[in-house]
């Protein structure tokens, strides 16, 4: 059993190696978590496991066994926030238009709401640490930068 | 002075046309309309309805539809349909705009999506060479200027007004005397029944009257891309779906020898795996073997285990390092070809008080769309609906029907939004393949393209080299210039595709004494087009070596540059496709003014400057860097300044810029691909390291948006930043840069 946006799923009889990426895209139809590299180095997998940033290509089901996991399709009702309505950063993303292709992004506003659960008020030298490891092939990062700027200075969160 | 659809697709777009083999259009835009309307279903001669029956058909009944483009509905909401790929160029928010500006709708009452595929209503259909903005210009604008026309003249009836006394705004047509008014939607109705005015008699918008066009507006499709919603090829899901992946010879031209297929079978997941011989075309299905799972990942695991042997008798044994030992030793040679000769060359260097030589070389790149390459296909008997992200919609449905010996009409293709294009998808090997699997598996198929098979199975922009001689008069005038140029050829004959130069490449139709001369050495690996094809790497080359020439004549670079393009004209001339040198004189002064030219630095620090026209843009760009003891650059900011004329979305115009220039740093920095024996060495992003965030500069966009015809900016800006940020380099360290990746030569950044 593990927990995907609140509600419980069970996976048995699976490989338990199997990638918990290939679960939340095949089986449980989740696609805003994208496939990049499969090796941990795009970030475009980033979900969040209790809470965490992870990279859903390499973490292996029996990783997830009794954990909860929040992808991009969970982001907006975390903290409790009605239905329809978004989380700050996905408001903040639409606001500056940071998406080029757009593929990368469930990946970048994963680790940017982490970060700015952590760290409220990042400076440019804690959001370049904890956006690092999501590549953007478009160039996007002059925009996600602001973008995580305007949430934190805004107090939201 | 017109602008020339046509010369401008064959100065720009040579690539891109090699590629496309049947149905380049030979009819001109204007005549578009009228040609689309005639082939339509017929209900107003002189527009287009499309021939798809859901649309004709509301066109009669409760919506306004003049054309394929819109439709208005009585509730006031407003459809636009989006003719082209979007592969994160921003042409899906773009497009609508236009069509909008011209109607004079209220950007909140519009929704957008994408077209249908069907070039006989919509003309050319696909995203390559920053074309889509000037092809569909004028299109677009007569597409929403025929619905206003019509909802002022369904208004003037109802008022019994004149309709030169209506104005309209806000969705909302306007009597001022009456005062009267009434909203689009109220009029939509109306206005359906009302015949379609021939596109050619309308009065479009000036740019003064702009009120959409110009402002910033966010992507159409941004809150479903912030809240995961399926829209990319890879997400597509069917009923009862399977899972392909298919290897390839990793050298291109090996055919399947055996292949432990019975073991694959049995593993789990595995449904089926079995031998695909192809067509032998590379841009269709060469051979290889598809594995059919349950799973993307049980087909990924199998595929891992697979173990082919290849007949490599006829596969590719190219070498990237050969290439490199041969161009070295033929550098100073003269070229094989002569591909244009102005003046007298040899005299000139021979009496020139200076002369200089430099030899620059770049590498073989792939595309790295995000996305990997993918396509879902579901094969019906006779006939296959497909989803496809693809630059060249039409183009995929020719190699589909090629590959099936289907007809065309019994191919449904659906375009999805692409994770990424650079012009790697302007190939649709990945579509063919997902038909030729689909055509032997009884249920929807989605195949998937590892990483691995993206890096290594591309269309890879080719690497080059450039031997140049120079010479400089006594007071460091440019007086003579050659370059060999040292290409790659797959036929023998011409150079492979993004490998070429064209006799007006910059800067010979300015120099008095001008050569290129070209050799070609022989390659099998596929070339394709990258984007700012050519542009990408010649710019570095040559803007580099210009910056070299200004600094041995002891010259200001900016003065340098304004001295060679001498006077404003165009060249060649009467074409405005083609170089302007008063817009490029334009676009260098303000980007030196704009980055502080001449400003103090501190040590270690200085500006460098960068120029490039391609795509019909003119751009230049200063980068700001730092350079310390241990070679490691910091680059601070570029300063992007561009004229691609009027600008249709403020917000899309900056993020390409933006994108285009970090694009640039990345790859001059850090990325290439190797080949030996055939094979690409790189597979991943651990051997091909994309810039990070912390590595990217501020970059400011300017734009000079002068009144000729607006053009595209997905590639424009990227092919000056690479000479920029190395002439910056050089000046603040003396260490000059002639070939790419930079981290090659111990360089980091």
């Amino acid at each position: 059993m593990f927990k995907v946006n609140g509600t419980e799923h069970s996976f048995e009889g699976l490989d338990p190696a199997t990638p918990l990426l290939w679960v939340l895209r095949d089986s449980l139809g989740l696609v805003g978590t994208k496939y990049g590299c499969g090796i941990a180095q795009c970030g475009a997998c980033t979900v969040h496991l209790n809470g965490q940033p992870i990279r859903a290509c390499s973490t292996p089901m029996s990783a997830v066994e009794g954990q909860s996991i929040t992808t991009i399709e969970g982001l907006a009702a975390l903290d409790g926030r009605a239905e329809g309505a978004l989380h700050p950063l996905q408001q903040a993303w639409i606001d500056h238009d940071v998406p080029q292709c757009g593929y990368c992004q469930a990946g970048q506003l994963m680790t940017a709401a982490a970060l700015l659960k952590t760290t409220p008020h990042p400076t440019d030298a804690d959001i370049d640490k904890a956006m690092s490891g999501n590549m953007c092939r478009c160039g996007t990062y002059t925009r996600i930068r602001k973008a995580i700027h305007a949430v934190a200075d805004g107090g939201a969160s | 002075m017109t602008f020339s659809a046509d010369s401008y697709f064959a100065s720009v777009m040579g690539e891109f046309e090699s590629l496309a083999p049947a149905t380049k259009m030979q009819i001109s835009r204007r005549s578009l309309l009228k040609l689309t309307g005639a082939a339509g279903a017929g209900l107003v001669l002189a527009f287009a309805i499309a021939p798809d029956a859901e649309v004709a058909a509301a066109t009669t009944s409760k919506e306004f539809a003049p054309n394929a483009f819109l439709r208005v509905s009585p509730d006031g909401s407003i459809l636009i349909y989006s003719k082209g790929p979007e592969i994160g160029q921003g042409i899906k928010t773009a497009f609508p705009m236009i069509i909008a500006e011209e109607m004079d709708a209220a950007w909140r009452d519009v929704q957008v999506e994408q077209a249908p595929i069907n070039p006989k209503v919509y003309g050319r259909q696909s995203a390559g060479g920053s074309t889509s903005i000037p092809n569909s210009w004028d299109q677009l604008r007569r597409a929403g200027a025929a619905a206003r026309a019509m909802l002022v003249s369904a208004a003037a009836k109802q008022w019994k007004v004149p309709e030169a006394e209506c104005t309209t705004g806000d969705s909302i047509v306007m009597h001022a005397a009456s005062k009267r008014q009434a909203k689009y939607g109220e009029l939509a109705l109306a206005a359906a029944t009302l015949p379609v005015p021939d596109p050619t008699t309308l009065k479009l918008k000036t740019r003064a009257e702009y009120r959409l066009l110009g402002t910033r507006v966010s992507g159409v499709d941004n809150r479903k891309i912030v809240t995961g919603q399926p829209l990319f090829g890879i997400d597509v899901a069917m009923p009862d779906m399977v899972y392909a992946v298919y290897e390839k010879c990793p050298a291109v031209g090996g055919k399947v020898k055996r292949a432990n297929l019975d073991a694959i079978k049995g593993m789990q997941g595995v449904k089926d795996a079995f031998v695909l011989e192809g067509n032998g075309t590379v841009s269709e299905v060469m051979p290889g073997v598809a594995i059919v799972a349950t799973s993307t990942w049980a087909a990924f695991k199998a595929k891992a285990a697979l173990q082919v042997e290849w007949d490599e008798s006829s596969a590719s044994r190219d070498s990237w390092t050969g290439a490199v030992l041969e161009a070295q030793k033929i550098a100073k040679q003269t070229g094989k070809q002569s591909i244009t000769k102005n003046g007298d060359v040899d005299a000139a260097l021979k009496s020139a008080a200076k002369r200089l030589e430099a030899f620059y070389s770049y590498p073989f790149l792939p595309h790295a769309s995000l996305e990997p390459q993918n396509c879902t296909a579901w094969f019906k008997g006779d006939a296959i609906e497909m989803w496809v992200p693809t630059q060249t919609p039409e183009r995929a449905l020719q190699g589909v029907a090629h590959v099936l010996g289907l007809e065309q009409d019994k191919i449904t293709m659906h375009q999805t939004r692409a994770g990424g294009g650079f012009g790697r998808r302007l190939v649709n090997d990945y579509a063919c393949e997902a038909a030729a699997i689909a055509q032997k598996v009884s249920a929807p198929v989605k195949l998937t393209w590892t990483r691995e098979d993206d890096m290594r199975h591309d269309f890879y922009r080719p690497g080059g080299f450039h031997a140049f001689t120079a010479g400089l008069d006594a007071k460091g005038k440019l007086v003579a210039w050659r370059d060999h140029f040292i290409t790659f050829t797959s036929d023998g004959k011409s150079p492979v595709t993004g490998g070429n130069m064209p006799p007006a490449e910059f800067p010979l139709l300015l120099v008095a004494n001008s050569e290129l001369q070209q050799t070609m050495l022989p390659l099998m690996t596929p070339c394709g087009s990258w984007r700012a094809p050519r542009s990408n790497a010649v710019a570095f080359a040559v803007q580099s070596f210009i910056h070299e020439l200004a600094t041995a004549g002891g010259r200001d670079h900016v003065e340098f540059l304004l001295e060679i393009f001498g006077e404003p004209r165009w060249l060649p001339p009467a074409n405005a496709g083609a170089l302007n040198t008063g817009r490029a004189a334009a676009v260098v002064k303000l980007a030196a003014e704009k980055a502080g030219w001449g400003k103090p630095m501190p040590k270690g620090r200085a500006l460098g400057l960068g120029f490039h026209f391609s795509h019909a843009g003119h751009f230049a760009e200063v980068a700001e860097v730092s350079v310390d003891a241990h070679k490691h650059i910091t680059v601070h900011k570029v300063t992007v300044v561009g004229d691609i004329g009027p600008i249709v979305n403020m917000s899309g115009a900056e993020n390409q810029c933006q994108g285009a220039v970090i694009d640039a740093i990345s790859t001059m920095m850090n990325l290439q691909v190797g080949i030996e024996n055939g094979r690409i060495q790189e597979s991943n992003f651990t051997e091909y390291p994309i810039l990070r965030m912390k590595d990217s500069p501020q970059v400011d966009v300017h734009f000079i948006q002068s009144d000729f015809t607006p053009t595209g900016v997905g590639e424009p800006a990227f092919p000056p930043a690479a000479p920029a940020i190395a002439n910056a380099v050089f000046n603040a360290s003396g260490m000059r840069i002639r070939s790419l990746p930079i981290r090659s030569q111990g360089v980091s950044i």
